[in-house]
């Protein structure tokens, strides 16, 4: 039970940080990104290459991994989403938008990285043992402490800094925003790079434990809009909840219904939804 | 363009597609199954372009063709029922779990609606996978026998697909789907009925306000929609004589947005001109397959750059009388 909890939250955690990334471009643009599970596979692919084949440091891999995702982000906005932004009010062009991204990039992960599934060598071995029956390996306990406080920083980034009381305005209300002189192009460009580079980071932390291949992209997609949904779409705490909600579930899924684990969540999510559409904490 | 010349067009098209075509094709088989497929493609297609019509965006098709396919292959393989009761079950069946998931998740509004049909497609798979009782998990039911002989007090309607040329049955049985399929969609938009889908696809706040019953009417054009993909995925999985989890992916619902957004959205033809063209042309281009998802993403990223109504938006003469009577809606 215990042990069933602990692996509970060390996803949840990975998954609270993709989440957080959707939910940031949702609040900022009202756009959905439906390539961001494409995006943490991309980061994984990256520090497959920097850390696995390169052999330079695991620290290198996690920035080489952020940086080229937010630059990622940035192209994403300025080539694609800020163009069909600026012509179309309707939220269906950027939503299709979306998914074309997102096969777009699982076709180039298919021709340039191939179908196989890659992994890496482990950051650190050995194990922590919680009590008698609960273990953790240490290179997860690796992964919980980088994800929190990459999810603290980014908590207090968006709190005290400039830049994120800037990010807040115009998820509240871009118009104000920029009638009170907020830049809105510029910190949209930022915000994509913020988020695209989120989930680099939790993807580069997952290709240590669990590797990574093309397919999972579609997968991690749905999985951060399931969290998003348990939480509220548009709000920080409700992606760290539905982030960990969904790790837990997900993790007594498996071991009390194995094989079926999803259908379940995914009957619970319709009746929940059916109760609180716009999931725990959205907005009205 | 006035209605002579528009009966004329499609009397036209109708002599075109179901004499010409198999004549030309009659000793191509491949080309006719090419056909065949891309006329069950539209099919499924008609049901997310009427999604898209009420103003959502149904990412979760495959997941209702895959409902539709199993009920299908199971009633033939497991309950011995003929091929012909088959599909209509796979409608109903599909139309049913359409009806009981649509009600409550009808109520949710534009990005929350696609991101929870995106997830059914994936669910959909994975129990697919995991039910292996009744659906053979990943291995799939194979072997499908072809469709049977359907006669009514003796006289045989539909003759035994064994027995003539399976291609050209399979042919004519996607025409007849199409055709009846697009028939009731062009009647229903050009309907009352239609006038309403279109409130709800400007504003339902104001549409309710007038006395439209919102929720209603949803449930409606899903349960449509899911009809649709039902009947088509039997139809699918008829023709392949199998069914795996994987034969209606998440792929395959994002490349039925494809065909609707292609062909455009204001126009009941949309989706029948979006599939053919593309699913046709694709395979026209053989050794490119491997890049296909690759070019489908590019053509979809620039539809949404350069071209956002649609390829029938093109003001060519040619195709100007394809344009249903209020196409412009949008």
């Amino acid at each position: 039970m215990g042990q069933v909890l602990i692996n509970g939250l060390y996803s949840g955690v990975q998954y609270a940080l993709i989440a957080l990334g959707l939910t940031l471009i949702f609040s900022l643009m009202n756009v959905m990104n439906f390539a961001h599970g494409q995006l943490y596979v991309l980061g994984g692919f990256v520090t497959y290459y920097v850390y696995g084949v390169l052999g330079l440091p695991f620290v290198v891999a996690l920035l080489a991994a952020g940086i080229t995702l937010a630059v990622v982000g940035l192209l994403f906005d300025i080539l694609f989403f800020r163009k069909v932004l600026a012509r179309s009010a309707r939220d269906e062009s950027t939503m299709l938008l979306a998914t074309g991204t997102a096969l777009l990039l699982d076709s180039l992960f298919i021709i340039f990285f191939g179908e196989k599934h890659r992994g890496v060598p482990t950051v650190i071995s050995g194990v922590m043992r919680i009590s008698n029956n609960i273990f953790l390996p240490y290179s997860r306990v690796l992964i919980i402490i980088i994800s929190v406080a990459v999810i603290v920083f980014f908590i207090l980034f968006m709190k005290y800094t400039r830049c994120g009381r800037g990010l807040r305005a115009m998820a509240q209300d871009r118009e104000a925003a920029k009638l009170m002189g907020v830049n809105v192009d510029r910190y949209s460009m930022f915000g994509w790079a913020l988020a695209a580079m989120l989930a680099g980071l939790a993807g580069a932390m997952l290709v240590s434990v669990s590797g990574v291949n093309s397919g999972l992209g579609t997968w991690l997609s749905i999985k951060a809009f399931i969290m998003v949904m348990i939480g509220g779409a548009g709000v920080i705490s409700g992606a760290i909840i539905g982030g960990l909600m969904l790790g837990i579930l997900e993790s007594f899924g498996s071991s009390f219904l194995p094989g079926n684990q999803y259908l379940a969540i995914f009957i619970a999510l319709i009746i929940f939804l059916a109760i609180r559409p716009r999931g725990l904490l959205g907005r009205q | 363009m006035n209605r002579k010349q528009k009966i004329l067009l499609l009397i036209v098209a109708l002599a075109f597609y179901l004499v010409l075509l198999p004549y030309l094709c009659r000793d191509r088989n491949y080309l006719l199954g090419v056909i065949t497929t891309a006329s069950v493609l539209s099919v499924i297609s008609a049901g997310v372009w009427l999604i898209f019509y009420i103003g959502r965006i149904n990412i979760g098709q495959g997941a209702f063709a895959l409902i539709g396919g199993y009920t299908g292959a199971i009633a033939i393989s497991k309950l011995g029922l003929s091929f012909w009761f088959g599909l209509v079950m796979a409608g109903i069946v599909s139309m049913l779990v359409g009806i009981i998931i649509g009600l409550p998740l009808l109520r949710l509004k534009g990005v929350y609606f696609s991101m929870i049909t995106l997830s059914l497609t994936e669910t959909a798979r994975l129990t697919a996978q995991s039910l292996v009782p009744i659906t053979n998990g990943p291995n799939g039911i194979l072997n499908l026998p072809l469709p049977g002989e359907l006669s009514f007090f003796g006289i045989t309607l539909i003759p035994d697909f064994a027995k003539v040329n399976k291609h050209i049955a399979m042919f004519y049985l996607s025409a007849f789907l199409l055709i009846a399929s697009y028939a009731v969609l062009y009647r229903i938009i050009n309907s009352r009925v239609g006038w309403l889908f279109r409130s709800l696809q400007q504003n339902e706040d104001l549409a309710s306000s007038f006395g439209v019953d919102v929720p209603r009417l949803r449930v409606i054009a899903f349960a449509i929609c899911t009809f649709y993909a039902g009947i088509g995925g039997a139809f699918f999985v008829a023709m392949q004589q199998s069914i795996y989890p994987a034969t209606f992916s998440v792929q395959d619902s994002t490349y039925f947005l494809l065909y609707c957004f292609l062909g455009g959205l204001g126009y009941v033809f949309g989706p029948l001109i979006g599939t053919f063209v593309l699913y046709i042309g694709f395979e026209m281009l053989q050794g490119l397959n491997e890049y296909q998802p690759l070019i489908y993403a590019l053509l979809m990223i620039g539809m949404m750059l350069w071209l956002p109504n649609g390829m029938l938006s093109l003001r060519l003469p040619f195709l100007a009388g394809k344009k249903s009577p209020l196409g412009g809606a949008k």
